[in-house]
């Protein structure tokens, strides 16, 4: 019914939309929003332009280069990609890393969290303080240690050695995010727990890590960006087992070998970079949320 | 943060005072007993619970800051379980040589560049994009932040193709569009290399930039920008006198956040040129990587003492920040 009277007048719909984009007070905006989209799209190109490259010859990519679009779709540039440059096996790799970088970061962050957030113990000043120094630690100065302990763990060409050290970076932010959030949880709802005979853990599991489920989803994001999108670590854990690289790396062996097959570099930087992508455009809200806490902490 | 233990000890002291009185004798020592007996089976869930950070964290974070010191005063090639002693002599080797104040500069022209860049352009886009008026916001915030969400050693190899002089898309663009006659080496000639890869930078990373100033803008009261309007202000009047004043305080901690992002650039400038041409695109981290492990043999006492220095560098940085952040609450607090 509705979708009749509207469609009847469409003529009376475009202009009163028109009416609204030019009105004296917004002119300016549509004109700065015309600006705007035409950067936006310069912006937006270097990714159009490899996901279009990807899908051309290999010699069409240098032929018709300045034109985004590809005539005709080749798709066999993923199948050496993902065949030929192991980009499937790579794929995988930074799948389980970061799922399991994911998972262990956010439970270890709660848990710490948690705990600073709710009670008095010997050290815990120093503790915080200690954290609080080490916000910001550069990979580039701590990665030759890192390397040598891992080694003498005999981890250090190995998976478990990768998820590990990538657990172990500081992730300080995450802990004080949780610690921010268990804080501001009325003391209240734990008592009540307590006297209906719940544990620690109880309590821990069943009240306080639910109610902190939108602190999780943002640790969990901010973990899953930045652990698929790491680079340094896996570089230097995986000099010695090819097998193991993540797409980033993988990416850099791949340009390293083939510089020259650019369909294919483009192919192997699409499947490194779509999921991260359509993560982002799924739960885009959440990521920006996440990010912009930094400002408002 | 000794704020927080003096929120938290009044807390625990007002409880344990309502408790207290009303009991007396056997009771109380009961309960105390009790008590004390809970508390220890808290205390040993509470380490359980720092257990894995502190395992990893102090293995993976700590060790290492304390650990490149020592390995800082080692000869050491890494094949060797052990190094020989070599007191400060890496530190003067460092110091003395060129290529390590090569890419100290080019570290801090870097971020000298980029930072001012990123913080002022991303300032006037995430105005406008404030403005409830403007049609295409969402739209237009998501396309400048999807780059800060891509891999930057894809994006480096991506980079090189876009920007390759004789056939990538830029030059061919430029080309067709008559504004120059032939290819521009934006990554081989250095004089063009820092200038391309800063470029590079700014396009990867502006959108979380855009993303801090769009959540200051965001606690810019829209009574007080109301009232003003109300008032007869113009725009341009609210801007200065309404949304400044808000913004001030957020300039320290969005530049010093900014300024801290940029010291990682490794990814990036790895992918794309390796540090090249001729050691001009190389900062710091890729000079500490070249030695620790780009060489066939690897000097990682030489590359921890760079390291050390690098962590010190950001140590400045990083306490800059802390000073600035706190700064910034004080004369908020106080403005307000």
């Amino acid at each position: 019914m509705t979708a009749l009277t509207e469609g009847s007048r469409p003529s009376a719909r475009v202009s009163r939309r028109r009416r609204w984009l030019w009105s004296r007070q917004r002119w300016p905006f549509t004109v700065a929003a015309l600006v705007l989209l035409a950067i936006a799209l310069v912006w937006i190109y270097p990714l159009v332009w490899t996901a279009g490259a990807s899908l051309k010859t290999q010699t069409g990519v240098f032929t018709t280069a300045s034109n985004p679009f590809p005539a005709t779709l080749h798709w066999e540039n993923y199948v050496r990609a993902w065949r030929d440059a192991q980009f499937g096996e790579y794929l995988l790799n930074t799948f389980i890393v970061t799922i399991a970088v994911v998972a262990i970061t956010v439970v270890r962050t709660a848990m710490a969290g948690y705990v600073i957030a709710r009670f008095a113990f010997l050290g815990r000043k120093v503790l915080v303080a200690v954290l609080v120094l080490t916000l910001f630690v550069p990979t580039g100065y701590t990665i030759i240690p890192v390397v040598e302990v891992s080694n003498q763990l005999h981890l250090l060409n190995s998976r478990w050695g990768m998820i590990l050290a990538l657990s172990g970076a500081a992730h300080v932010a995450e802990i004080l995010l949780y610690v921010g959030y268990f804080r501001g949880i009325p003391k209240e709802l734990e008592e009540a727990a307590v006297v209906d005979g719940a544990g620690f853990l109880t309590v821990f599991f069943r009240v306080m890590l639910p109610l902190a489920m939108p602190v999780t989803a943002t640790v969990t994001l901010l973990t899953f960006l930045a652990t698929w999108n790491n680079f340094f670590l896996p570089l230097v854990f995986t000099f010695s087992r090819p097998d193991l690289r993540t797409v980033s790396v993988g990416m850099l062996a791949f340009a390293g070998e083939n510089s020259t097959d650019w369909s294919g570099l483009a192919a192997a930087a699409t499947i490194s970079l779509l999921p991260i992508v359509l993560l982002f455009l799924f739960l885009q809200r959440y990521f920006i949320e996440g990010l912009s806490g930094a400002v408002k902490s | 943060m000794s704020e927080i233990s003096a929120r938290l000890a009044p807390a625990e002291a007002r409880r344990s005072r309502a408790a207290g009185p009303p009991e007396s004798g056997a009771g109380t020592a009961q309960r105390r007993r009790v008590r004390r007996r809970r508390r220890r089976r808290f205390e040993l869930y509470i380490w359980l619970f720092l257990a894995p950070t502190l395992l990893l964290y102090g293995v993976y974070t700590l060790y290492p800051i304390v650990a490149s010191y020592w390995y800082s005063m080692l000869d050491w090639n890494g094949f060797d379980a052990h190094g020989t002693f070599t007191g400060f002599s890496n530190y003067a080797a460092v110091l003395k040589d060129r290529y390590f104040w090569n890419s100290f500069k080019v570290t801090v022209l870097f971020t000298a560049v980029t930072v001012p860049v990123r913080v002022g352009l991303a300032l006037v886009v995430a105005v406008v994009l404030n403005n409830r008026l403007m049609p295409l916001r969402r739209l237009l915030r998501t396309a400048f932040f999807l780059p800060v969400i891509t891999t930057s050693a894809v994006v480096g190899i991506v980079m090189q193709m876009i920007l390759d002089p004789s056939s990538g898309p830029l030059n061919l663009s430029m080309e067709k569009l008559g504004l120059i006659h032939h290819g521009v080496d934006y990554l081989g000639s250095s004089s063009n290399a820092l200038w391309s890869v800063m470029g590079v930078y700014i396009w990867k990373w502006f959108g979380i930039t855009l993303i801090y100033w769009l959540a200051a803008l965001q606690t810019v009261p829209a009574e007080l920008v109301e009232a003003a309007r109300v008032d007869g202000a113009s725009g341009v009047r609210v801007f200065r006198h309404v949304t400044v004043p808000v913004l001030k305080p957020f300039l320290v901690i969005i530049t010093l956040l900014t300024l801290v992002d940029t010291l990682q650039v490794f990814d990036l400038l790895l992918s794309m040129t390796n540090g090249g041409p001729q050691f001009h695109t190389e900062v710091l981290e890729i000079y500490i990587y070249r030695f620790a492990f780009a060489a066939s043999v690897p000097q990682l006492g030489y590359a921890s003492a760079a390291a050390v220095l690098f962590g010190l560098f950001a140590a400045v940085i990083t306490a800059m920040q802390v000073v600035g952040v706190r700064f910034s609450r004080r004369s908020a607090r106080s403005g307000s």
